[in-house]
Protein backbone atom coordinates (compact mmCIF):
# COMPACT_ATOMS: atom_id res chain seq x y z
CA UNK A 1 0.00 0.00 0.00
CA UNK A 2 2.46 2.18 0.98
CA UNK A 3 4.82 1.61 -2.13
CA UNK A 4 1.55 2.13 -4.48
CA UNK A 5 1.33 5.62 -2.87
CA UNK A 6 4.98 6.17 -3.53
CA UNK A 7 4.76 5.03 -7.07
CA UNK A 8 1.51 7.49 -7.31
CA UNK A 9 3.66 10.26 -5.85
CA UNK A 10 6.69 9.80 -7.68
CA UNK A 11 4.39 9.35 -11.06
CA UNK A 12 2.87 12.85 -10.56
CA UNK A 13 5.89 14.87 -9.49
CA UNK A 14 7.81 13.52 -12.75
CA UNK A 15 5.02 14.70 -14.92
CA UNK A 16 4.87 18.11 -13.05
CA UNK A 17 8.63 18.21 -13.65
CA UNK A 18 8.14 17.37 -17.20
CA UNK A 19 5.24 19.92 -17.45
CA UNK A 20 7.89 22.18 -16.51
CA UNK A 21 10.49 21.33 -18.18
CA UNK A 22 7.93 21.70 -21.21
CA UNK A 23 7.79 25.79 -20.26
CA UNK A 24 11.03 26.20 -19.84
CA UNK A 25 11.29 24.68 -23.06
CA UNK A 26 9.12 26.65 -24.86
CA UNK A 27 10.23 30.13 -22.91
CA UNK A 28 13.65 29.63 -23.82
CA UNK A 29 13.25 28.80 -28.01
CA UNK A 30 10.84 31.61 -27.63
CA UNK A 31 13.90 34.10 -26.45
CA UNK A 32 15.57 32.21 -28.99
CA UNK A 33 13.21 33.66 -31.92
CA UNK A 34 14.48 37.27 -31.18
CA UNK A 35 17.00 38.34 -33.73
CA UNK A 36 16.01 35.44 -35.89
CA UNK A 37 15.76 37.54 -39.04
CA UNK A 38 19.79 37.59 -38.99
CA UNK A 39 19.45 34.01 -39.36
CA UNK A 40 17.17 33.79 -42.16
CA UNK A 41 19.14 31.35 -44.08
CA UNK A 42 18.32 29.14 -41.19
CA UNK A 43 14.51 29.67 -41.03
CA UNK A 44 14.84 29.26 -45.03
CA UNK A 45 16.10 25.97 -44.89
CA UNK A 46 13.62 24.35 -41.98
CA UNK A 47 10.77 26.06 -44.00
CA UNK A 48 11.74 24.09 -47.15
CA UNK A 49 12.10 20.39 -44.73
CA UNK A 50 9.40 21.40 -42.74
CA UNK A 51 6.92 22.64 -45.04
CA UNK A 52 8.14 21.99 -48.81
CA UNK A 53 8.58 18.53 -48.57
CA UNK A 54 5.13 18.32 -46.74
CA UNK A 55 3.18 19.55 -49.30
CA UNK A 56 2.66 16.48 -51.65
CA UNK A 57 0.71 14.29 -48.72
CA UNK A 58 -1.01 17.67 -47.91
CA UNK A 59 -2.07 18.43 -51.50
CA UNK A 60 -3.00 14.38 -52.22
CA UNK A 61 -4.91 14.00 -49.19
CA UNK A 62 -6.73 17.59 -49.62
CA UNK A 63 -7.60 16.21 -53.10
CA UNK A 64 -8.98 12.95 -51.96
CA UNK A 65 -10.74 14.22 -48.86
CA UNK A 66 -12.58 16.73 -50.58
CA UNK A 67 -13.52 14.14 -53.19
CA UNK A 68 -14.95 11.70 -50.14
CA UNK A 69 -16.80 14.56 -48.77
CA UNK A 70 -18.37 15.43 -52.69
CA UNK A 71 -19.62 12.21 -52.61
CA UNK A 72 -21.20 11.57 -49.39
CA UNK A 73 -22.11 15.03 -49.18
CA UNK A 74 -24.40 14.34 -52.32
CA UNK A 75 -25.42 10.93 -51.28
CA UNK A 76 -26.66 12.58 -48.32
CA UNK A 77 -28.28 15.62 -49.80
CA UNK A 78 -30.14 14.30 -52.57
CA UNK A 79 -32.07 12.63 -50.10
CA UNK A 80 -33.85 15.61 -49.49
CA UNK A 81 -33.56 17.33 -53.01
CA UNK A 82 -30.69 19.95 -51.67
CA UNK A 83 -27.95 18.94 -53.07
CA UNK A 84 -27.28 22.02 -54.54
CA UNK A 85 -25.97 23.17 -50.49
CA UNK A 86 -23.22 20.26 -51.23
CA UNK A 87 -21.11 23.63 -52.30
CA UNK A 88 -21.46 25.26 -48.93
CA UNK A 89 -21.27 21.75 -47.01
CA UNK A 90 -17.93 20.74 -48.65
CA UNK A 91 -16.46 24.19 -47.98
CA UNK A 92 -17.58 24.61 -44.30
CA UNK A 93 -16.52 21.38 -43.59
CA UNK A 94 -12.94 21.53 -44.74
CA UNK A 95 -12.48 25.53 -43.66
CA UNK A 96 -14.04 25.09 -40.33
CA UNK A 97 -12.60 21.70 -39.25
CA UNK A 98 -11.17 18.96 -41.34
CA UNK A 99 -8.32 21.83 -43.35
CA UNK A 100 -6.96 22.68 -39.89
CA UNK A 101 -6.91 19.29 -38.11
CA UNK A 102 -5.99 16.80 -41.15
CA UNK A 103 -3.35 19.28 -41.99
CA UNK A 104 -2.31 19.30 -38.40
CA UNK A 105 -2.44 15.50 -37.63
CA UNK A 106 -0.46 14.71 -41.20
CA UNK A 107 1.93 17.26 -40.54
CA UNK A 108 2.73 15.75 -36.78
CA UNK A 109 2.98 12.02 -38.99
CA UNK A 110 5.10 13.58 -41.52
CA UNK A 111 6.93 16.75 -39.99
CA UNK A 112 6.84 16.21 -36.67
CA UNK A 113 8.33 12.84 -36.31
CA UNK A 114 11.20 13.66 -38.16
CA UNK A 115 12.15 16.71 -36.15
CA UNK A 116 11.66 14.37 -33.10
CA UNK A 117 14.29 12.14 -34.87
CA UNK A 118 16.41 14.37 -35.48
CA UNK A 119 16.86 16.53 -32.22
CA UNK A 120 17.03 13.08 -30.06
CA UNK A 121 20.22 11.84 -33.17
CA UNK A 122 21.27 15.08 -32.35
CA UNK A 123 21.19 14.70 -28.67
CA UNK A 124 22.12 11.12 -28.44
CA UNK A 125 25.54 11.89 -30.59
CA UNK A 126 26.35 14.66 -28.13
CA UNK A 127 25.59 17.25 -30.81
CA UNK A 128 23.82 19.90 -28.77
CA UNK A 129 26.42 19.20 -25.94
CA UNK A 130 29.12 20.19 -28.16
CA UNK A 131 27.35 23.50 -29.78
CA UNK A 132 27.14 24.33 -26.23
CA UNK A 133 30.66 23.74 -25.87
CA UNK A 134 31.16 25.87 -28.93
CA UNK A 135 29.16 28.93 -26.85
CA UNK A 136 26.49 28.35 -29.93
CA UNK A 137 23.26 28.63 -28.11
CA UNK A 138 21.21 25.57 -29.85
CA UNK A 139 17.74 27.62 -28.57
CA UNK A 140 18.87 30.11 -31.42
CA UNK A 141 20.31 28.34 -33.66
CA UNK A 142 18.58 24.62 -33.56
CA UNK A 143 15.40 25.09 -32.06
CA UNK A 144 14.09 28.56 -32.98
CA UNK A 145 14.13 28.58 -36.51
CA UNK A 146 12.49 24.83 -36.08
CA UNK A 147 9.54 26.18 -34.21
CA UNK A 148 8.91 29.71 -36.24
CA UNK A 149 9.07 27.47 -39.89
CA UNK A 150 6.18 25.10 -38.36
CA UNK A 151 4.61 28.07 -36.87
CA UNK A 152 4.64 29.36 -40.46
CA UNK A 153 4.19 26.20 -42.81
CA UNK A 154 0.76 24.90 -40.85
CA UNK A 155 -1.31 27.71 -41.56
CA UNK A 156 -0.09 27.74 -45.16
CA UNK A 157 0.25 24.27 -45.86
CA UNK A 158 -3.71 24.43 -44.29
CA UNK A 159 -4.69 27.12 -46.85
CA UNK A 160 -3.58 24.60 -49.67
CA UNK A 161 -5.32 22.16 -48.15
CA UNK A 162 -8.59 24.00 -48.27
CA UNK A 163 -8.63 25.23 -51.47
CA UNK A 164 -7.17 21.54 -52.90
CA UNK A 165 -10.26 20.05 -50.98
CA UNK A 166 -13.06 22.58 -52.46
CA UNK A 167 -11.72 21.35 -55.69
CA UNK A 168 -11.69 17.93 -55.46
CA UNK A 169 -15.63 18.62 -54.09
CA UNK A 170 -15.83 20.60 -57.18
CA UNK A 171 -14.53 17.30 -59.30
CA UNK A 172 -16.75 15.32 -57.84
CA UNK A 173 -20.08 17.26 -57.23
CA UNK A 174 -20.29 19.45 -60.31
CA UNK A 175 -18.33 17.16 -62.86
CA UNK A 176 -18.89 13.41 -61.74
CA UNK A 177 -22.30 13.07 -60.40
CA UNK A 178 -23.40 16.51 -61.96
CA UNK A 179 -24.77 19.43 -59.57
CA UNK A 180 -25.36 22.94 -61.16
CA UNK A 181 -22.13 24.53 -61.05
CA UNK A 182 -23.16 28.14 -61.08
CA UNK A 183 -25.80 27.22 -57.46
CA UNK A 184 -22.33 25.14 -56.29
CA UNK A 185 -20.38 28.27 -56.15
CA UNK A 186 -22.98 30.66 -55.15
CA UNK A 187 -24.61 28.30 -52.56
CA UNK A 188 -20.97 28.00 -51.28
CA UNK A 189 -20.05 31.91 -51.35
CA UNK A 190 -23.24 32.60 -49.38
CA UNK A 191 -22.68 30.62 -47.00
CA UNK A 192 -19.08 31.07 -45.93
CA UNK A 193 -17.78 34.25 -44.35
CA UNK A 194 -14.60 35.54 -44.32
CA UNK A 195 -14.02 36.69 -40.99
CA UNK A 196 -16.27 34.06 -39.58
CA UNK A 197 -14.63 30.66 -41.21
CA UNK A 198 -11.98 31.19 -43.07
CA UNK A 199 -10.12 33.59 -40.53
CA UNK A 200 -11.23 31.54 -37.83
CA UNK A 201 -10.10 28.26 -39.95
CA UNK A 202 -6.10 30.25 -40.41
CA UNK A 203 -6.33 31.23 -36.44
CA UNK A 204 -6.73 27.72 -35.76
CA UNK A 205 -4.16 26.13 -38.14
CA UNK A 206 -1.87 28.55 -36.58
CA UNK A 207 -2.64 27.47 -33.19
CA UNK A 208 -2.20 23.70 -34.22
CA UNK A 209 1.22 24.55 -36.19
CA UNK A 210 2.74 25.92 -32.95
CA UNK A 211 1.49 22.93 -30.62
CA UNK A 212 2.82 20.28 -32.91
CA UNK A 213 6.35 21.70 -33.37
CA UNK A 214 6.44 22.36 -29.91
CA UNK A 215 5.54 19.14 -28.83
CA UNK A 216 7.96 17.52 -31.40
CA UNK A 217 11.21 19.75 -30.35
CA UNK A 218 10.06 18.79 -26.58
CA UNK A 219 10.16 15.29 -27.06
CA UNK A 220 13.55 15.40 -29.04
CA UNK A 221 15.01 17.58 -26.57
CA UNK A 222 13.80 15.39 -23.59
CA UNK A 223 14.37 12.29 -25.07
CA UNK A 224 16.59 9.32 -23.41
CA UNK A 225 19.77 9.63 -25.79
CA UNK A 226 19.75 6.03 -27.21
CA UNK A 227 18.73 4.30 -29.87
CA UNK A 228 15.54 3.12 -28.47
CA UNK A 229 14.68 6.25 -26.46
CA UNK A 230 14.74 8.14 -29.82
CA UNK A 231 12.50 5.63 -30.79
CA UNK A 232 9.80 5.89 -28.06
CA UNK A 233 10.35 10.12 -28.34
CA UNK A 234 9.22 9.72 -32.09
CA UNK A 235 6.29 7.65 -31.00
CA UNK A 236 5.22 10.24 -28.26
CA UNK A 237 5.28 12.67 -30.60
CA UNK A 238 2.79 11.67 -32.90
CA UNK A 239 0.35 10.55 -30.37
CA UNK A 240 0.63 13.33 -28.09
CA UNK A 241 0.78 15.80 -30.67
CA UNK A 242 -2.03 13.88 -32.49
CA UNK A 243 -3.95 14.25 -29.66
CA UNK A 244 -3.19 17.65 -28.43
CA UNK A 245 -4.59 18.66 -31.86
CA UNK A 246 -8.12 17.28 -31.61
CA UNK A 247 -8.84 18.32 -27.85
CA UNK A 248 -7.81 21.94 -28.81
CA UNK A 249 -9.77 22.12 -31.43
CA UNK A 250 -12.61 20.88 -29.71
CA UNK A 251 -11.94 23.90 -27.67
CA UNK A 252 -11.56 26.31 -30.35
CA UNK A 253 -13.92 25.29 -31.75
CA UNK A 254 -16.55 25.55 -29.09
CA UNK A 255 -15.15 29.31 -28.62
CA UNK A 256 -15.30 30.33 -32.33
CA UNK A 257 -18.40 28.80 -33.13
CA UNK A 258 -20.30 27.54 -29.62
CA UNK B 1 24.66 26.36 -47.07
CA UNK B 2 21.11 27.23 -48.30
CA UNK B 3 21.38 26.43 -52.27
CA UNK B 4 19.38 28.54 -54.81
CA UNK B 5 17.07 25.33 -55.08
CA UNK B 6 15.73 25.11 -51.37
CA UNK B 7 15.41 29.13 -52.09
CA UNK B 8 12.96 28.74 -54.96
CA UNK B 9 11.47 25.77 -53.35
CA UNK B 10 10.34 27.64 -50.53
CA UNK B 11 9.09 30.98 -52.06
CA UNK B 12 7.19 28.81 -54.29
CA UNK B 13 6.15 26.98 -51.26
CA UNK B 14 4.78 30.61 -49.50
CA UNK B 15 3.27 31.34 -53.62
CA UNK B 16 0.98 28.39 -53.42
CA UNK B 17 0.19 29.62 -50.03
CA UNK B 18 -1.19 32.86 -50.71
CA UNK B 19 -2.51 31.97 -53.52
CA UNK B 20 -4.95 29.59 -52.18
CA UNK B 21 -5.84 32.14 -49.33
CA UNK B 22 -6.93 34.29 -52.11
CA UNK B 23 -8.97 31.49 -53.48
CA UNK B 24 -10.25 30.74 -50.42
CA UNK B 25 -11.09 34.86 -49.71
CA UNK B 26 -12.42 35.15 -53.30
CA UNK B 27 -13.40 31.96 -54.71
CA UNK B 28 -15.24 30.16 -51.79
CA UNK B 29 -16.24 33.39 -49.57
CA UNK B 30 -16.46 35.93 -52.41
CA UNK B 31 -15.37 39.25 -50.69
CA UNK B 32 -17.71 41.23 -52.26
CA UNK B 33 -20.55 40.05 -49.53
CA UNK B 34 -18.15 41.09 -47.06
CA UNK B 35 -17.19 44.48 -48.33
CA UNK B 36 -20.62 45.89 -48.98
CA UNK B 37 -20.52 48.44 -52.18
CA UNK B 38 -21.85 52.02 -51.36
CA UNK B 39 -25.53 52.63 -50.75
CA UNK B 40 -27.98 54.30 -48.61
CA UNK B 41 -30.10 52.61 -45.96
CA UNK B 42 -33.60 52.25 -45.84
CA UNK B 43 -35.85 50.73 -42.70
CA UNK B 44 -38.56 48.67 -42.79
CA UNK B 45 -40.91 47.11 -39.71
CA UNK B 46 -42.25 43.11 -39.80
CA UNK B 47 -44.65 41.61 -37.29
CA UNK B 48 -42.47 38.59 -37.99
CA UNK B 49 -39.07 38.07 -39.89
CA UNK B 50 -38.24 34.16 -39.75
CA UNK B 51 -35.46 33.25 -40.49
CA UNK B 52 -33.47 36.42 -42.29
CA UNK B 53 -30.48 36.97 -41.30
CA UNK B 54 -27.88 40.47 -41.88
CA UNK B 55 -26.10 40.16 -44.80
CA UNK B 56 -29.66 38.40 -45.97
CA UNK B 57 -30.35 39.36 -49.59
CA UNK B 58 -32.38 42.57 -51.04
CA UNK B 59 -33.82 42.08 -53.99
CA UNK B 60 -36.11 43.61 -56.76
CA UNK B 61 -37.44 41.43 -59.75
CA UNK B 62 -35.45 38.43 -58.86
CA UNK B 63 -32.01 40.91 -58.62
CA UNK B 64 -30.03 41.42 -55.56
CA UNK B 65 -30.35 45.01 -55.01
CA UNK B 66 -29.30 45.86 -51.44
CA UNK B 67 -28.27 43.98 -48.75
CA UNK B 68 -30.15 44.06 -44.88
CA UNK B 69 -27.57 45.53 -42.38
CA UNK B 70 -29.32 45.55 -39.13
CA UNK B 71 -32.26 43.43 -36.99
CA UNK B 72 -33.75 44.85 -34.14
CA UNK B 73 -36.65 44.53 -32.36
CA UNK B 74 -38.81 47.75 -31.55
CA UNK B 75 -39.99 47.53 -28.27
CA UNK B 76 -42.40 49.96 -28.85
CA UNK B 77 -44.80 49.35 -31.88
CA UNK B 78 -43.60 45.05 -31.21
CA UNK B 79 -42.16 44.71 -34.11
CA UNK B 80 -38.73 43.57 -35.65
CA UNK B 81 -37.17 46.98 -37.31
CA UNK B 82 -34.94 45.53 -40.26
CA UNK B 83 -32.30 47.64 -41.71
CA UNK B 84 -31.06 47.56 -45.01
CA UNK B 85 -28.55 48.64 -47.47
CA UNK B 86 -29.59 49.53 -51.11
CA UNK B 87 -27.00 49.95 -53.95
CA UNK B 88 -26.22 53.74 -55.64
CA UNK B 89 -26.94 52.22 -58.69
CA UNK B 90 -31.10 52.08 -57.61
CA UNK B 91 -32.02 55.15 -56.47
CA UNK B 92 -35.20 54.99 -57.77
CA UNK B 93 -37.55 53.29 -55.68
CA UNK B 94 -40.98 55.10 -55.04
CA UNK B 95 -42.10 56.12 -51.32
CA UNK B 96 -45.04 53.06 -51.43
CA UNK B 97 -42.95 50.35 -52.66
CA UNK B 98 -43.95 47.40 -50.46
CA UNK B 99 -41.19 45.16 -49.04
CA UNK B 100 -42.11 40.99 -48.27
CA UNK B 101 -40.02 38.58 -46.88
CA UNK B 102 -39.53 35.57 -48.64
CA UNK B 103 -38.19 32.32 -49.35
CA UNK B 104 -35.77 31.10 -51.83
CA UNK B 105 -37.27 27.79 -53.00
CA UNK B 106 -39.05 25.41 -50.15
CA UNK B 107 -36.68 25.40 -47.24
CA UNK B 108 -34.00 28.25 -48.84
CA UNK B 109 -32.70 31.12 -47.14
CA UNK B 110 -34.86 34.13 -46.97
CA UNK B 111 -34.90 37.44 -48.66
CA UNK B 112 -36.58 40.87 -48.57
CA UNK B 113 -38.40 41.27 -51.58
CA UNK B 114 -39.34 44.87 -52.92
CA UNK B 115 -42.25 45.41 -55.13
CA UNK B 116 -42.20 49.34 -56.83
CA UNK B 117 -45.35 51.21 -56.52
CA UNK B 118 -46.42 54.23 -58.20
CA UNK B 119 -45.93 57.54 -56.23
CA UNK B 120 -43.57 60.22 -57.87
CA UNK B 121 -40.87 60.34 -54.77
CA UNK B 122 -38.47 58.52 -54.15
CA UNK B 123 -37.18 56.31 -51.47
CA UNK B 124 -33.99 58.27 -50.12
CA UNK B 125 -31.56 57.73 -47.17
CA UNK B 126 -33.50 56.80 -43.55
CA UNK B 127 -36.92 56.58 -45.65
CA UNK B 128 -39.25 54.11 -44.05
CA UNK B 129 -41.10 51.43 -45.91
CA UNK B 130 -44.58 51.70 -45.12
CA UNK B 131 -46.11 48.69 -46.38
CA UNK B 132 -44.43 45.15 -45.43
CA UNK B 133 -45.34 41.38 -45.75
CA UNK B 134 -44.34 39.35 -42.94
CA UNK B 135 -42.44 36.09 -43.20
CA UNK B 136 -44.68 33.14 -43.72
CA UNK B 137 -44.32 30.46 -41.04
CA UNK B 138 -44.44 27.28 -42.25
CA UNK B 139 -46.17 26.15 -38.50
CA UNK B 140 -48.48 28.69 -38.55
CA UNK B 141 -49.81 28.29 -41.83
CA UNK B 142 -50.36 24.36 -41.10
CA UNK B 143 -51.23 25.06 -37.91
CA UNK B 144 -54.23 27.35 -39.69
CA UNK B 145 -55.08 24.81 -41.96
CA UNK B 146 -55.85 22.16 -39.84
CA UNK B 147 -58.32 24.74 -37.55
CA UNK B 148 -59.77 25.87 -40.86
CA UNK B 149 -60.60 22.23 -41.42
CA UNK B 150 -61.25 21.15 -38.28
CA UNK B 151 -63.86 24.33 -38.22
CA UNK B 152 -65.37 22.40 -41.39
CA UNK B 153 -65.99 19.31 -40.32
CA UNK B 154 -67.47 20.95 -37.36
CA UNK B 155 -70.20 23.22 -39.26
CA UNK B 156 -71.00 19.92 -41.41
CA UNK B 157 -71.93 17.82 -38.00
Amino acid sequence: MLKLTQNLGQQGLMAVARLGRRFMFLLSTLAGCAGLIRRFHLLIKQLYSVGVLTLVIIVVAGLFVGMVLGLQGYNTLVDFGAEESLGVVVALTLVRELGPVVTALLFAGRAGSALTAEIGLMKATEQLSGLEMMAVDPFRFIFAPRLMAGFIAVPILAAIFNAVGVFGGYLVGVEWVGVDAGSFWSQMQAGVDLQEDILNGVIKSIVFGFIVTWIALFEGYDAVPTSEGVGRATTRTVVQASLAVLGVDFLLTALMFG
Amino acid sequence: MVTRKVEIMVGVFMLLGMLALAVLALRVSSINTWTTPDGYSVTARFENVGGLKPRSAVSAGGVVVGRVTDITYDTETYQAKVTMTLYNDFTTFPTDTSAAILTAGLLGEQYIGLEPGAEEEYLMNGSEIEITQSALVLEQVIGQFIFSQANKSGEEE
